[in-house]
């Protein structure tokens, strides 16, 4: 079979739309900062609060309720660290030491800010899955006894695809009066994402995982809401976010987002199909495999999947030699000493999350490339078996 | 241009590709010496079999098997060239730092794969020495507690230092050694820098 260049890592970042990159090419020479008055500086702000409405109306929210940030990350960190504010203006509420409620599938940019917060800042506890990757509203509700502060719940998992029920998590959490956040990085743009229909306080969005350009993000502060900036010194962003604002990165997300409101529900019927197609042929072709995630629920493109007695890297390397781009969840990989943190979380044994790959399709993925990733798969799993001491 | 990007040395993607002397069948394989070590929750897992000529001490042939990532296959397989015409002595003390230098390198957060390689061989080789009677050529490990609040060994400190700890408080985070009491903490660092040296030719 004649070698072909297959990406198939869209959750870790999409190439741009070709309309993202002809709108960023475009407006190249908008170089006037938003900030300014005189005529440079009003042709930026007109681009930036353009996209702003696009985005805003995009998720349900009104644009005074868009701050555009550097990253998700960065997002994400500014919702946990805002909550040890003490300032009177920032009016957050002035417990002495907060409680959070999150989850130990989160992205490490929240799971590492909670634990270098909980030094002294903040109390944190961490909501367990089921198998499939499902947070149980029951152990939230039981948690919220405690009167946290806030809530926040990644709506769909970057690595195994699960999405959670945000609406009824918010909705109990609104009860017990704290504020819902939810990380929606790998939601936005491949699920239907609205912001009054879920109810939550603060959502986190980013364009790279959407065929926007990196090094931009948002954040989605519902009007009301208490706030203080994790980037201070500036008055852009209504006081909420300090920097001069990436006026390109802003185009080409608002762009990418226009080009989601498109395409987004006939490229979901796709890519299920070619998951479908994908998950059955791995099933014929290999035996003594595990998926891992939610069958159903769960983002169209992504599907994550352990080859017994064969370890990730191995799996992913020699894909990488047949042209194909995955990534894995292997504790050789991670950089750190164990297998990935979200898949031990469903209850599977390490030695299995040591073998998982986690397969993302997007827009550019063809039923060709899905044919040769399982042919491929074939003839990997059973040379790596054949090497292999536990196989 | 995807060959130009490759993290690992022609030489271990060439081993990684086409791997020499693996086991076919362990029941077939008639040896005199079986070793098997790793720790399947980091990922990696490796079976080691030696045949000796009895009367040479010399190791004739070696098969092995391997769970793990890319540089683990590749250790393991450049060993089994390496050991194939060796006198036990010679083999039993091959370094991992031989091993690497033999795959022109691997990169630093993957040494331990070539430990666990020469670890596997070495188990091969002992097992080869008890089923003969020869337990005097075993050469006791040491196992020196280091912390005695944490009951941390020397050995847990060298796996720190092969796991990335580079500094006092990561060795500390990694192993809890010097944790308690404190008393340990020249002998932990003197430690952690002898294995930096020995694994990573740190200039300290």
């Amino acid at each position: 079979m004649e070698k072909r260049q297959i990406y198939l890592d869209y959750n870790a970042t999409t190439p741009l739309h070709p309309e993202v990159k002809k709108e960023i090419i475009e407006k190249m020479d908008v170089f006037g900062n938003p900030s300014s008055m005189h005529s440079y500086g009003r042709t930026a702000r007109e681009n930036v609060e353009t996209a702003r409405n696009t985005i805003a109306s995009f998720i349900g929210a009104t644009p005074k309720e868009i701050i555009f940030v550097g990253s998700g990350s960065e997002a994400n960190n500014s919702v946990l660290s805002l909550l040890t504010c003490q300032l009177k203006k920032c009016n957050v509420r002035g417990f002495a030491k907060p409680r959070i409620i999150t989850t130990s599938i989160e992205h490490p940019c929240i799971l590492e800010t909670c634990e270098c917060l909980s030094v002294s800042a903040i109390d944190a506890e961490y909501l367990k899955t089921d198998e499939f990757g499902k947070i149980n509203i029951n152990e939230l509700e039981e948690k919220l006894a405690d009167k946290p502060l806030l809530v926040s719940i990644m709506m769909a998992n970057n690595e195994i695809g699960t999405i959670q029920d945000i609406k009824k998590f918010a909705e109990i959490t609104h009860e017990k009066g704290a504020f819902f956040h939810t990380d929606a990085v790998q939601a936005v743009g491949k699920i239907p994402v609205d912001v009054n229909e879920l109810g939550v306080d603060f959502l986190t969005l980013s364009a790279h995982k959407i065929y926007g350009p990196k090094g931009i993000g948002a954040l989605y502060v519902k009007t009301g809401t208490p706030f203080c900036p994790l980037i201070r010194g500036g008055h852009q962003e209504r006081d909420r976010r300090a920097g001069t604002e990436n006026t390109l990165g802003i185009v080409g997300f608002a762009k990418a987002v226009e080009m989601r409101k498109i395409e987004m529900e006939e490229e979901t019927e796709r890519l299920l199909k070619l998951k479908t197609v994908l998950k059955e042929g791995i099933k014929t072709n290999i035996p003594d495999i595990r998926f891992i995630g939610h069958p159903t629920e769960s983002i169209p493109g992504t599907l994550n999947v352990s080859f017994m007695g064969v370890e990730g890297e191995a799996i992913m390397l020699h894909l990488d030699l047949a042209g194909i781009a995955v990534s894995t969840g292997s504790a050789c990989s991670s950089g750190s000493l164990g297998p990935s943190h979200v898949i031990l979380a469903t209850g599977i044994s390490e030695e299995f999350a040591n073998g998982s790959i986690r397969i993302s399709m997007g827009r550019e993925t063809t039923p060709e490339d899905i044919e040769y990733t399982i042919d491929s798969f074939a003839r990997i799993i059973p040379k790596l078996r054949k090497i292999s001491s536990r196989y | 241009m995807e060959d130009l990007n490759w993290i690992y040395t022609e030489n271990v993607k060439d081993h990684f590709i086409n791997p020499r002397n693996v086991l076919e069948d362990l029941d077939s394989y008639d040896h005199d010496g079986y070793g098997k070590t790793g720790n399947v929750k980091c990922g990696d897992e490796m079976l080691f079999v030696i045949k000796v000529d009895s009367e040479k001490q010399i190791i004739t042939d070696c098969k092995w098997k391997t769970y793990g990532c890319a540089s683990a296959i590749a250790t393991t397989s450049k060993l089994s060239e390496l050991v194939i015409g060796l006198s036990l002595e010679k083999a039993y003390k091959i370094s991992p730092k031989e091993i690497v230098k033999e795959l022109g390198g691997l990169p630093e957060n993957k040494i331990h794969c070539s430990v666990m390689g020469d670890k596997a061989l070495k188990a091969a080789i002992e097992d080869y020495y008890r089923r003969n009677n020869m337990e005097d050529k075993i050469k006791k490990e040491e196992t020196r507690i280091i912390c005695e609040c944490m009951n941390v060994s020397e050995h847990e400190i060298e796996n720190a230092v092969l796991e990335g700890a580079r500094n006092y408080l990561r060795v500390q985070e990694l192993t809890k050694a010097g944790t308690v009491c404190g008393e340990c903490k020249d002998e932990v660092i003197k430690v952690m820098n002898k294995y930096l040296r020995l694994h990573f030719n740190y200039p300290l």
